[in-house]
Formats: C-alpha cells, structure tokens, sequence
C-alpha cells in the first residue's frame, strides 16, 4: 500500500512542487494565457454536458437494471462496461464513423449538427467513455434502496414516478452524486477518444499535447499543473460539501 | 371484503395454485403457513407490486385485479416496517395523507399518534427508534388514511417475546375500535390462534384449511395442516367398527374410539396432540372420563424449560407433552411402564 501512495503522490507532487518552486512564473503566465484558459473551461464545461447526458440516460437505466429481471440482463451489464475496457482511440474512431459527416447518425444530421471539430463531437466523446460510471453507481444506488420502501409509498398512495422521486431518488443520493463526480472527473480526463472526434476546439488535455509536441515539456507542464490544481479543488469542495451529506438527517 | 377467485402466480421457483379465499368485511383474519409457503406473495398480489398469471382479486365487489397498488385503498405494513429513514416520523404519518390528499388535521394526526404511544417521537428518524416504536408508527402512517383494509405482513415476528404481547393486545384492540378489516399473515401458530376470527392455511402455496381457530387447531382438515398446528402424534389404526358417528380403530393390539365415519376394514390414522395425552403409573379406568388407554413404557424425555416432553413406547411411539413437575413427581425416566389415557374427542382422524 504504501508503494502504491508513493507511486501516486510522488508523480504528482514532482510535476506540481516542481513546477510551483521552479517556475512560478510560468504557471502564472499559463494562468493569463487565454488559450489555455479557454481550453481549460471548455474542458470543464464539456465535462459538465457529459455529465448531463449521462445522468439522463444512466439513470433510468440504472434504475432499470437495479430492479428488473429479463433476459439478456448480464450481456447489457456487460457492454455497459465496454466503454471502460476498450482503448479510447479506438473509442474515438468508432464514435467518428458513427458521428462522422458521413456516419450512420451524423450524415442525417449534417446541416444541423456538426460533431466533427465541434463542442458536440467532445461532448460525445466523453459521454462514451464516462457513461458506465454513472449508470453502475446509479446501480448500485437503486439497488441499496430497499424495494419494500418503494412498495410501502405506492400502497400510501404514490404513483410510481412519485414513489421514485420522494423516496428512491432522496435514498441514493450519495451513490449519484459519487456517480456523476466520478462521470465528470472521467469526463475531464479524458484525451483519446476526444482527440480523434474533435482535435479543435482545444480541450485542456489536447493543448497540452499540442504543446508537449510543439514546444517541448517546459511549454506543456504549467498548463498541465494548472489543469490539475483546479480540477483537483473542484473534487475537494464536492467531498467536503457531500461528507456532511448524510441520508438520516436531511428530508 | 377481499375476494380472491382463482388466483395463480409462479414466482422464480415457486408457484401460488389456484387461490380461493374470501375475506369478509370487519374480520381479523389470518393466514398461517411455514416460512416459504407463499403468504407474503398473497399479499403482495393483493397490494398491487405483482399481478397475477391468472385470476381476480375483487375488493368491496369490486375487480382491482389491473389496479396499480396506489389505487387499491389497502394499507400495507411490512414486516421490517418500511418507514423511509429520510423522514422524521411525523413526516412517514403524513406522507399517505399527502399522497392521497385527505386533510390533515393536526387533531387527527395528533388522537392517531395518542392512541398509539408515539407523539413524542414525531421529530426522531425512523432509524433511532426502537423496534416496537417503529412499528406503532408504521401502523399510525397505515391507517392516517382511513383505509378500510389493513394487511400485516407478520406483524409481530420482529419483535422481542415482552414487546410482542402488547403489540399483539393492541392490534386486537385496535380492530375492535376501528371495525377495520385485518389480513394478518404469520407462521406462528400461537398468534394465529389467539388473534384470528378465522384462519387460512396455505401449505406450499395451496390454501389447505380454512376455519375458525377451533377447527384449524382441533380439527385439521389433512395430514400436512395436522403436522404443522401440532397434532404430534400419528397412530395407523384399522376400522373395525364405524357407528353413530364413532368409529372403533384396532392399531398393534390396541383398541381406541375416535369420532368420524369411514368404512369397516378400513386404513385410518388417528392424530394426537401431545398435550391431550395423560400418563399414570397405575390403571383406574372408572375415575376419567377418557376413553382411550393405551400400556407402553416411557423410553425418553427431553427437557423442554417450563414442560418437558416424555416419549412412550406403545408398539407405536407417542409423545406427551407435561410439565416439568408433573414428570419429576412422577419420578418418569426411561424403562418404567406407564399408562397414555386419552378422550376420543382428542382424536382427530384423517385417511
């Protein structure tokens, strides 16, 4: 365990510590540059899309899958999971031959979206590869809730969607919400498949690749420590702001 | 009134049959069955949360076999109660009432909340209470809508013995005061027997028996229900006389009396419970009014706390259930000879 920690924190805290002592400067240089800025935010506000779609379609599902029985149930619990295991270049071309101008969906659409080099394209892109965290956490959200708890609010009188969002949905709260920051952080992560689909507009990751390519590890670093600090302090706050959030003191 | 008119439902690996039952308006009624037989399923399919494969469920005549369980006006208390631990206990009791928009008075909630002991826990979380309390609030949550009928999913099961007597004197006393009608499902028979006007047995799914608690206990209608409500004791006998009513049995040399009818030669077997059984040491027949005497010699006892249960050996073994002084002045240990006497109206007779 304890090579385990060091293995993470060392790597991280090299590139941060050293970057901060270093070469502060650059990083506040970074800071003031308004294309890594623009990268920065599109990343976060891409991932936050991502992270829309994929609560409404992980929910439900998850939902689904949490208390239903029916054939075939294990195979779709399985290719829920693919997206996880297959490289994300290889994601990224598979989405590009389907959301392509001349792929199966993105041909009947050219004219009115474009997914190629465009907001939509990353959007998509992160949502297939961060898709199976939401839905498995909505899972295993709905299946903690026990399903007499539903029973008991549909013989009080709620219908199935009220019993679902008074009872349910408050019940599993902690499990979506650990889901859709993990969907996000996954989200914002994410380089491969985003790369292929959308190279432009640059999102945080695929500038710090242009860089590292262009200009070498100097030009790329402060960018990539300024990526981490602010996505890094995001997750911070949501812990703190979710650990008080307890199931048995809240309605 | 519940009516349920052929009733079938398979569930994984097990299948209600062919359900028939009515439950009349204003009853307490039980339905009794081991652990496994299908009670809770019954009353699931009553509820609403499954439909059935084949059958009608008609409430006050009305068929509510493709109701949604919101539309079927049934409180429901399940077994671990269900309160939702997300809500303080004043907000379970209201829930129904918001749901199915009757008013809520505080002078309701509040004679609700009196009657059952729980005022002063209206601020807690479900989780801090205690089990009896959670399932007065359960109760209070059930009935804050006025339902007309109340099912309780083995309503006492999950309670401690001392708990379980009150809990057992309120719910009788309830159903007095509030004329509701009560479907109760246990696999105690005890309960049953104190708390039900009548009583379904349901064996494996199938609905063997139904009947007051006094022919349910006394009378078992086959050999699975005379197991199951404690007739212990099965003696193979041959007919040897069938008249008035009274049949006369021949069984390892023995003869007994036993009402009932069947056929001369016939097989029947004859069922005791072990606590309508008397043992004595030496053989008066003129001072009991018992008709049955059998001679055997006593081959075990096993301590059962307050009774102990002697088994006697007859040709046939029998078990007799007496208390644990009863046995100790009668200085009972293996090998002595002893008397069984029993009246013919203990003898249940099934084929």
């Amino acid at each position: 365990m304890l090579i385990l920690f060091l293995f993470i924190t060392l790597t991280l805290a090299n590139l941060i510590l050293g970057q901060l002592l270093l070469d502060f400067p650059g990083l506040v240089a970074a800071m003031r540059n308004k294309a890594v800025l623009a990268s920065i935010s599109l990343s976060l506000y891409a991932g936050l899309l991502a992270t829309l779609f994929a609560f409404l379609l992980g929910v439900p599902t998850g939902y689904i899958l949490a208390r239903h029985e029916f054939p075939g149930k294990h195979l779709v619990e399985s290719i829920i999971d693919v997206p996880v295991v297959i490289p994300h270049t290889v994601a990224g071309i598979a989405l590009l031959t389907v959301f392509g101008s001349r792929g199966l969906i993105g041909a009947p659409l050219k004219g009115y979206i474009q997914f190629r080099d465009a907001l939509p394209g990353i959007v998509i892109a992160m949502l297939f590869v961060s898709l199976p965290f939401l839905t498995n956490s909505a899972r295993e959200g709905f299946k903690s809730v026990d399903p007499r708890l539903e029973n008991a609010a549909r013989s009080l009188g709620a219908p199935l969607w009220k019993a679902f969002f008074l009872v349910t949905l408050p019940l599993s709260a902690r499990h979506l919400l650990v889901g859709a920051v993990m969907t996000w952080a996954r989200a914002i992560s994410e380089f491969g498949a985003v790369v292929i689909i959308a190279y432009y507009p640059m999102i945080g990751p695929t500038l710090i690749y242009d860089r590292f390519l262009s200009y070498g590890l100097s030009a790329s670093r402060p960018i990539a420590v300024l990526l981490i600090l602010i996505t890094l302090s995001i997750f911070l706050l949501i812990r703190i702001f979710s650990a008080s959030w307890s199931i048995y003191d809240r309605d | 009134m519940i009516e349920i008119k052929s009733l079938s439902r398979k569930w994984k690996n097990f299948a209600l049959k062919n359900l028939n039952l009515t439950i009349k308006a204003g009853e307490y009624f039980v339905i009794l069955g081991p652990t496994g037989s299908g009670k809770t399923l019954i009353l699931e399919l009553l509820a609403g949360f499954h439909s059935p494969d084949s059958g009608k469920i008609l409430i006050n005549g009305k068929d509510v076999t493709a109701f949604p369980p919101e539309k079927r006006g049934l409180a429901f208390v399940y077994q671990n109660y269900s309160l939702f631990p997300h809500m303080t206990v004043e907000k379970n009791i209201k829930f129904g009432m918001r749901m199915q928009k009757v008013k809520q008075t505080s002078d309701k909630i509040r004679g609700l909340t009196d009657y059952l002991k729980i005022t002063s826990l209206l601020n807690r979380y479900p989780l801090t209470l205690s089990g009896g309390e959670q399932q007065r609030v359960a109760l209070a949550r059930a009935l804050a809508t006025d339902p007309q009928i109340l099912m309780l999913d083995e309503p006492l099961s999950a309670l401690d013995p001392r708990t379980q007597e009150s809990a057992r004197e309120m719910l009788l006393t309830l159903h007095k005061k509030t004329k509701l009608t009560v479907l109760h499902i246990t696999h105690d028979q005890t309960e049953a027997r104190i708390m039900a006007d009548r009583i379904a047995v349901i064996m494996d799914g199938r609905l063997v028996q139904v009947g007051s608690p006094k022919e349910v206990f006394e009378q078992p209608l086959d050999s699975e229900v005379a197991v199951f409500v404690g007739f212990e004791n099965v003696i193979e006998c041959k007919v040897v006389l069938a008249e008035a009513g009274i049949l006369s049995l021949e069984a390892e040399g023995f003869f007994l009396e036993a009402p009932g009818s069947a056929k001369i030669g016939e097989t029947v077997y004859a069922w005791l419970r072990p606590e309508n059984i008397v043992l004595s040491k030496s053989f008066k027949k003129n001072n009991s009014s018992a008709r049955n005497f059998l001679k055997g010699r006593v081959v075990g006892l096993q301590e059962l706390g307050a009774l102990v249960r002697v088994k006697v050996d007859c040709g046939f073994s029998l078990n007799v259930l007496l208390t644990r002084q009863s046995a100790v002045e009668m200085n009972l240990a293996p090998e002595i000879p002893v008397f069984a006497q029993f009246k013919a109206s203990a003898v249940q007779v099934l084929r």
